[in-house]
């Protein structure tokens, strides 16, 4: 069995306010472009700075910059799964002969 | 299982694991495993989410008025607040300083706190509205169009609050989970019994309270901002 | 490491603690492994005696020995029951628990307190689940499909949050045996050299893991529908009773192979044992059952054909589900290729093993019917069905549970079971088996509609002979339990490795030490060197 070093990696102060002000800043950013029309392209622009932010969180706090290869693939087979169970959802719904909804 | 204490390290680790950092290494695996099954739960109430926004923009886009940015803006900073200082918290025990580790610790505790508050008088703000999720809705239509400024009051006005209530209703229940782990490890950090060598609960008990965060940082734009 | 405690000559798992109260709050892989046994066996005799009160009612046209309204409820337990509390916990949770660690040569597994935890966790849900029978009993099958099921009905609340409890059960197990894999390998034992069980046990973890969560927000979406009417699966607000579906299957379907995986990994076992020769193919069957867990998530659809999803989803989805035989073909295969110029030995174990190719094929053959969407419109909804999933799951899991039972028998108590009744409990339960289940193949394709408690009356004569199959079968499991008692309380003493098996299990002691092993083996070959 391998294993790593008994030093843990050790993430110095100055990354994680930095990171924290990134996050902040982002959080600004996420609320100045709901203010603005992006048409089809708004729920994108906000998934996509929530995106940013969560793998700032992920890779720093969550040290998964620095850890081993393993654990990433366990959380990335998580997002993996969680969108192809979104994909294979959405196919039916939108492929679906249109009904005209009451509502 | 019986434990065993390593001569270098003072630390106690169990008997079926080669040495401290093989346990620790397992036990972050298996937490990592765990924030999966997590991810995959709030997925549910996502990939919801995905679909009926789809089919009624409507209903998501008025739901969304009721909701306060300022109250979800602020939530969210608290919450990136309490996330750095539990990555400060696990920091400080990594470099064996108890008192600011506690410190530390105790201000995520603060901010969990805070956050409950404010998801305390956003429910009440709502329920006092009528806008309850499905059969408990009590929404009156005349009464809510006004408050948004005239705009049409969609039938299927509920489902919206069904979302709302179901996504941070789960994900309230993990912030008070998420409460109680952490007054455990503050105990234990007070009692010393972290250190460079030993912190793995910190940092199981930090990985989960960072994917509340992070599960967060989704729901505030997809219930406070559609436009 | 050295082990520390002194083992005394006779000392082993069994002895090492006494009292109720060291199996209650054990740590020991192998104890939990034993409680979950118990569990399992008690709950699977509910679920088989409503089995046998649903083929009673249908011996004969009109009602038998129950009304409508009954039938519906014994149907729904009898689904609910044997797939939560008896297949899905079945074998990873029994023979996984006590087995995946000594084979990799491990001391426990890697979080043994949340081993216990998910055996609590299973009764705790078991219990929740069962209070729904002071409010009326749950009628919904074991698929709660809405709209029906969300009709305010505290049986359902109570079915629903009794399933999400028990899921933390299934997930604490294969996320113990994904560290346990990962981790707790010894020295020399490679992923390479893992015994094809372990494969098997660690592919159907990950399913386990990645699939039971969704499991999880659905019955709590189902219990908040019937607590709060929110709408999401209600079409009163624009809710789709469909995506309910896709919700449940997303885990369910992937669920059948948390049932199917493990029993492969059993049999793989015991065809290279009584073959007496190395596996065919190691690597192919290894890797079949990753790429079967992974196919599993792409295929659900093929469940909801005919309930209002998409005319392209459901192209997408039949042909999505042919790949799925691909995998289960390469393992069948190889283990024709093992038998082939072996040394073949037909103990029980064995018998159960040759049952289990001949009845899974048949349940894997005629899924094929049903994964092509013109002939499934006919098969769907009928006994076409019935006895294709009873094929898979009883003839498949069940069987390989009975096979691996009487395998590893000697190891977990150290005492032989008789084998001629071993075999005479195989012969009732594989002759009763076909008998219960061909007919309704014939029945199903003739168009007899599955979930009712009445037919028609030209279907009474194949219903006859189903029912009459069904008592065999229950007759060899009682043979088969009576053949355990006998062996646990008079069986021969046994020695470490009766059956000439060449995994770690067979080089500790039976029963095992507390810590499985003496000295912690040094793994120098892969795991079935015959010749």
């Amino acid at each position: 069995m391998a294993h790593g070093t008994h030093e843990h990696h050790i993430i110095p102060l100055k990354t994680y306010w930095t990171v924290f002000a990134a996050l902040i800043f982002l959080t600004v950013v996420t609320v100045a472009a709901a203010q603005i029309d992006f048409g089809a392209l708004n729920a994108l622009v906000a998934f996509g700075i929530a995106s940013v932010k969560a793998s700032l969180v992920l890779g720093i706090f969550m040290h998964l910059k620095y850890d081993n290869m393993m654990n990433r693939v366990i959380i990335g087979s998580g997002v993996f799964f969680l969108l192809l169970f979104w994909f294979f959802s959405i196919i039916d719904i939108v492929t679906r002969i249109p009904q005209n909804s009451t509502l | 299982m019986s434990t065993v204490k390593s001569s270098s390290t003072g630390h106690h680790h169990a008997h079926h694991y080669e040495s401290a950092d093989h346990e620790y290494q397992s036990s972050k695996q298996g937490v990592w495993l765990f924030l999966c099954t997590e991810i995959l739960m709030f997925g549910g109430l996502f990939v919801g989410y995905a679909i009926f926004h789809h089919l009624f923009p409507e209903t998501f886009k008025v739901g969304s008025k009721f909701t306060d940015v300022r109250y979800g803006a602020t939530n969210t900073v608290v919450l990136l607040a309490s996330s750095l200082s539990m990555a400060l918290g696990i920091y400080y025990n990594q470099i064996r300083d108890k008192n600011k580790a506690v410190m530390a610790l105790l201000f995520t505790l603060l901010c969990g706190v805070i956050f409950m508050v404010i998801k305390y008088l956003e429910y009440s703000h709502k329920i006092h509205l009528g806008l309850m999720p499905g059969d408990w809705y009590r929404g009156n239509a005349e009464e809510l169009a006004q408050y948004v400024g005239g705009l049409e009051i969609p039938k299927n006005l509920p489902l919206y609050f069904s979302f709302y209530f179901m996504m941070t209703g789960l994900h309230g229940i993990h912030v008070l989970v998420g409460m109680g782990l952490i007054t455990w490890v503050t105990i234990r950090t007070a009692r010393g019994e972290f250190g460079p060598e030993y912190y793995t609960p910190v940092e199981g008990v930090g990985l989960f309270w960072h994917l509340v965060d992070l599960v967060w940082i989704y729901l505030f734009p997809l219930l406070y901002l559609v436009s | 490491m050295a082990t520390a405690t002194a083992h005394h000559e006779n000392s082993n798992y069994l002895n090492h603690e006494k009292g109720l109260w060291s199996w209650l709050t054990t740590l020991d892989h192998k104890r939990i492994g034993l409680l979950y046994f118990i569990t399992v066996a008690l709950f699977f005799l509910v679920g088989g005696i409503f089995a046998l009160l649903i083929r009673t009612e249908l011996y004969s046209v009109g009602e038998t020995i129950m009304t409508a309204e009954q039938y519906a409820r014994v149907m729904t337990y009898h689904g609910a029951v044997m797939v939560f509390l008896v297949i899905i916990p079945g074998i990873p949770a029994f023979l996984g628990n006590f087995f995946l660690p000594i084979q990799i040569g491990a001391k426990d597994v890697a979080f043994p307190r949340l081993n216990l935890l998910s055996w609590y966790c299973l009764l705790l849900g078991a219990g929740i689940a069962l209070t729904s029978l002071f409010f009326g009993g749950a009628d919904t099958g074991w698929t709660f499909y809405t709209p029906y099921s969300i009709k305010h009905s505290p049986a359902v609340i109570c079915m629903a949050l009794g399933v999400f409890v028990a899921g933390f059960s299934s997930i604490l197990t294969g996320l113990n045996f994904v560290v346990t894999t990962h981790k707790l390998r010894a020295p020399g034992m490679t992923m390479n050299r893992i015994p094809l069980f372990v494969w098997a046990l660690y592919s159907t973890a990950i399913i386990q893991v990645l699939a039971t969560p969704v499991l999880g927000i659905t019955v709590l979406l189902l219990a908040a529908e019937n607590i709060f009417g929110i709408g999401f699966f209600d079409p009163a607000l624009g809710g789709d009773p469909v995506l309910f579906q896709h919700f449940f299957w997303f885990y369910s379907h992937p669920a059948v192979y948390i049932m199917i995986l493990p029993a492969f990994g059993v049999i793989s076992e015991l065809i290279t044992t009584f073959a007496r020769k190395t596996i065919f193919g190691y690597t192919a069957i290894a890797y079949s059952s990753l790429a079967i867990a992974a196919v599993s998530f792409f295929v659900w659809g093929h469940h909801m054909f005919v309930s209002g999803q998409s005319e392209f989803a459901g192209i997408v989805f039949s042909f999505l589900t042919m790949l799925v035989g691909v995998p289960t073909a390469i393992k069948l295969f190889n283990w024709m290729a093992t038998l082939y110029k072996g040394s073949i030995n037909l103990s029980a174990p064995m018998l159960y093993a040759l049952g289990f190719m001949f009845l899974f094929t048949i349940g894997g053959v005629t899924g094929i019917f049903l994964a092509t969407i013109a002939t499934d419109v006919h098969f769907h909804d009928t006994y076409f069905v019935v006895a294709h999933f009873h094929y898979v799951m009883v003839g498949g899991t069940l069987m390989s549970i009975m096979g691996g039972i009487f395998y590893w028998f000697p190891k977990m108590f150290g005492r032989l079971c008789n084998d001629a009744w071993a075999r005479v409990s195989f012969v009732f339960i594989f002759v009763g088996f076909n008998v219960t289940f061909f007919p309704q193949f014939v029945l199903g394709s003739l168009g007899m509609p599955r979930r009712y408690f009445d037919y028609l009356p030209e279907f009474q004569h194949l219903n006859r002979i189903s029912t009459i199959g069904s008592y065999l079968i229950g007759i060899g499991f009682i043979v088969g339990l009576i053949t355990i008692i006998h062996g646990l309380l008079k069986g021969e003493k046994s020695g470490p490795n009766p059956w000439g098996g060449k995994t770690l299990e067979w080089t500790t002691a039976s029963p095992p030490p507390h810590e499985n092993f003496l000295t912690t083996p040094v793994v120098t070959a892969g795991p079935y060197e015959y010749r």
